[in-house]
């Protein structure tokens, strides 16, 4: 139960490059905060800082309102889930568990120890396992050997390092929901590192996104999609990514690779002539020939190169010409984000019914009113509603504190029983 | 490399016979000595006429045994005291090494391999004088130093490279987990790092128990003689008898334990000399 600050927080390595710099959060008691970004975007360092493995060049940490910049990391009585789990091999599993209460100066009684690591193991189903040594289990059960670990002790907080990167994807989704699931009933304040964007969509309360050491927003996973401040936080947030086209302005228009579109009203006049990128997500696009198209939507045809059919939807790419000045930015950007686009393409997610197939001419729809334009030379959003960012950050703020108080009621029901 | 032909095989074996049996002769021909009568020394065949017990009797019980067995007693002490002394220090060492970033770190390791290259003899005369005037001479812990001086560069370098094997995140995690900085390298890195503490231990106890420049230097009774030093001052029963049988004897039961350690423990010192040459 804790609320950690941070406040202007910068980490410098010896070549004076700052790895981390001037990131200012504020995590509210029992709130999931993660931090997401490309690799090397300093969101693991940054989290190393908090747990006090990593020195603070500048900046101040509170725990609970006290500095503990210079507290050693067991005196901050902070958990953590290690990527690699960090297990101990030469203990079994029960021995790795009660670990953190066995160190003489948290003096646990026996019994209240036995108490625990019995709770902990339920919760994670670990109790057949108790008696095993990490080297004999699965990847998911030393993944949950860990929680079990962090969890026994009643930490001020969680600090969890990409717990998920080393499992497969199934077993990802599940301890992914498992994760979340004993995040609410504890209600212990959680700082998740990944670099996942659908984890960071999934499990967080407010979601901080990080380039190059700089924070680049922190909102609800809904504001940081809808309502993205910049070109970065668009590209990283969505999959597949949102499509960047150039734009032209002409007038009260703006000319797209495949069509014209009328200029938002909070685009002024004076980028007139000028260049600006368009940003619209895969799934706001639709074939015309088996949906609806709505009065506001612009319909253009469109060349279809590959489609890939999923099931419940189908992916069509489209290829296009950028113009010269917007691809080097849009290529910087793509290798920021960790991907190594060849070619400049628009990808479009159909419905599932849609019979485009590879090589086809569709006819596709798209609501001008839900695209974002950039400032090619900032990157920042020009179309961002501040207005409604606000309502989506209350809104978010009171679903979390309802769930908070639902799951703290349960467990109240469940103490006496 | 693919599979040998079958030439190629047996050239192979034929030279791994030759070298095995070239380092094995010396030792059954002292083996062989050892069981031989005193008569039966020089009869000019490899094997014993008959094989007698005497020169064993000889000396644990009989004239060598004040000067064998004391000085096997001071031997067991020397080295052990001596292993233990350097597995503990460089434990500390090792570990600094393998997990700080201090100043004179390289100097530390380039001047722990040139100790372990510098040639002995050279330390031995020195050492006899100091050791005369300062009283330690002729007594255990005068051999115990020098030994130190041989085991410690070896130790530190197999320990650091064992110690640089164990994850950092086990011990920032113990931290994490509320250990003190003691705490984490007792309950959590000296675990781990047992076998490489064991092989260094084996490797430290050898090369103490095998000395023999410092033994015979720096000692001259058998208040603290060992026993490779104690062989050479074996008498025969009369002036005009070499001791031969004795000494033979003698031998074979000192090589007794570096062979049994040897055995158990062959696949770790394996592990411990190439962690050591490869990593170091």
């Amino acid at each position: 139960m804790a609320r950690i600050e941070l406040k202007n927080i910068v980490k410098k390595y010896g070549d004076g490059f700052p790895a981390v710099n001037d990131v200012s959060l504020d995590i509210a008691d029992g709130e999931f905060v993660i931090l997401v970004g490309p690799s090397g975007c300093g969101k693991s360092t940054l989290l190393r800082m908090i747990v006090g493995l990593e020195d603070i060049t500048d900046g101040e940490l509170l725990i609970d309102g006290k500095r503990v910049n210079d507290l050693a990391p067991r005196d901050r009585d902070l958990a953590m889930v290690f990527q690699n789990y960090a297990l101990y091999p030469h203990l079994t599993v029960r021995e790795n568990i009660e670990f953190p209460l066995k160190l003489n100066h948290s003096k646990v009684p026996e019994d209240e120890v036995r108490q625990r690591v019995q709770r902990a193991a339920d919760m994670l189903e670990l109790g057949e396992h108790l008696d095993r040594k990490p080297a004999n289990l699965s990847g998911g059960q030393r993944q949950r050997v860990a929680m079990g670990r962090a969890i026994v002790r009643d930490a001020k907080a969680f600090l969890f390092d990409e717990p998920l990167s080393n499992l497969d994807a199934k077993l990802r989704g599940q301890m992914r929901t498992e994760i979340a699931r004993m995040q609410r009933s504890l209600a212990t304040t959680t700082v998740y590192v990944t670099h996942d964007q659908t984890e960071a969509m999934t499990l967080g309360d407010r979601v901080a996104v990080l380039r190059k050491g700089v924070l680049q927003q922190v909102a609800s996973p809904r504001e940081l999609y809808e309502q993205p401040v910049n070109l970065f936080v668009a590209g990283f947030i969505g999959s597949p990514p949102m499509n960047f086209l150039p734009a032209r302005v002409r007038g009260d228009r703006l000319e797209l690779p495949f069509c014209e579109v009328p200029r938002p009203a909070v685009v002024s006049g004076e980028h007139d002539g000028k260049l600006l990128i368009v940003g619209v997500r895969p799934e706001h696009f639709d074939d015309a020939d088996v949906t609806d198209v709505p009065g506001e939507a612009v319909t253009f045809d469109a060349q279809v190169d590959v489609t890939e059919w999923l099931g419940n939807e189908l992916y069509a790419y489209v290829p296009f010409e950028a113009a010269a000045e917007t691809k080097q930015q849009l290529a910087e950007l793509d290798r920021e984000l960790d991907g190594e686009s060849m070619r400049s393409q628009l990808v479009v997610t159909l419905d599932a019914m849609s019979s485009v197939r590879d090589g086809d001419s569709a006819r596709l729809w798209f609501d001008p009113r839900r695209m974002h334009v950039f400032d090619p030379g900032s990157g920042a959003n020009l179309t961002r509603d501040e207005e409604r960012a606000r309502r989506i950050a209350e809104q978010s703020e009171a679903l979390r504190r309802r769930s908070l108080e639902r799951a703290q009621a349960q467990q109240q029901e469940q103490v006496p029983a | 490399m693919g599979a040998l032909s079958t030439k190629e095989k047996t050239l192979w074996y034929i030279g791994a016979l030759l070298i095995v049996l070239y380092a094995l002769v010396p030792v059954a021909w002292i083996i062989s000595l050892s069981l031989k009568s005193e008569a039966d020394l020089s009869n000019r065949s490899f094997l014993p006429t008959n094989v007698t017990w005497e020169n064993y009797e000889g000396i644990f019980s009989g004239t060598a045994s004040d000067l064998f067995l004391p000085a096997l007693r001071n031997s067991v002490i020397t080295c052990l005291l001596a292993t233990l002394i350097a597995v503990v220090l460089s434990m500390f060492a090792a570990y600094a090494i393998a997990r700080l970033n201090f100043p004179g770190k390289r100097l530390i390791l380039t001047s722990a391999l040139a100790v372990a290259v510098f040639p002995v003899i050279t330390m031995v005369t020195p050492l006899f004088n100091l050791w005369r005037q300062i009283g330690l001479y002729d007594t255990i812990p005068g051999l115990i130093i020098p030994y130190l001086a041989l085991t410690l560069p070896i130790s530190i370098w197999t320990m650091s490279a064992f110690f640089r094997e164990i994850p950092w995140d086990m011990e920032q995690a113990a931290q994490v987990d509320g250990a003190t900085s003691w705490q984490a390298f007792r309950k959590v890195i000296v675990p781990l790092a047992a076998p490489g503490v064991f092989t260094t231990a084996i490797i430290a106890f050898f090369i103490a128990w095998n000395d023999f420049v410092f033994g015979i230097s720096l000692t001259s009774t058998s208040d603290a003689q060992p026993v490779p030093a104690a062989l050479s001052s074996f008498t025969g029963s009369s002036y005009f008898v070499q001791p031969t049988g004795a000494i033979s004897a003698a031998a074979v039961i000192v090589t007794i334990p570096v062979v049994l350690l040897a055995l158990v423990f062959q696949r770790r010192i394996v592990a411990g000399l190439t962690n050591g040459a490869v990593k170091g």
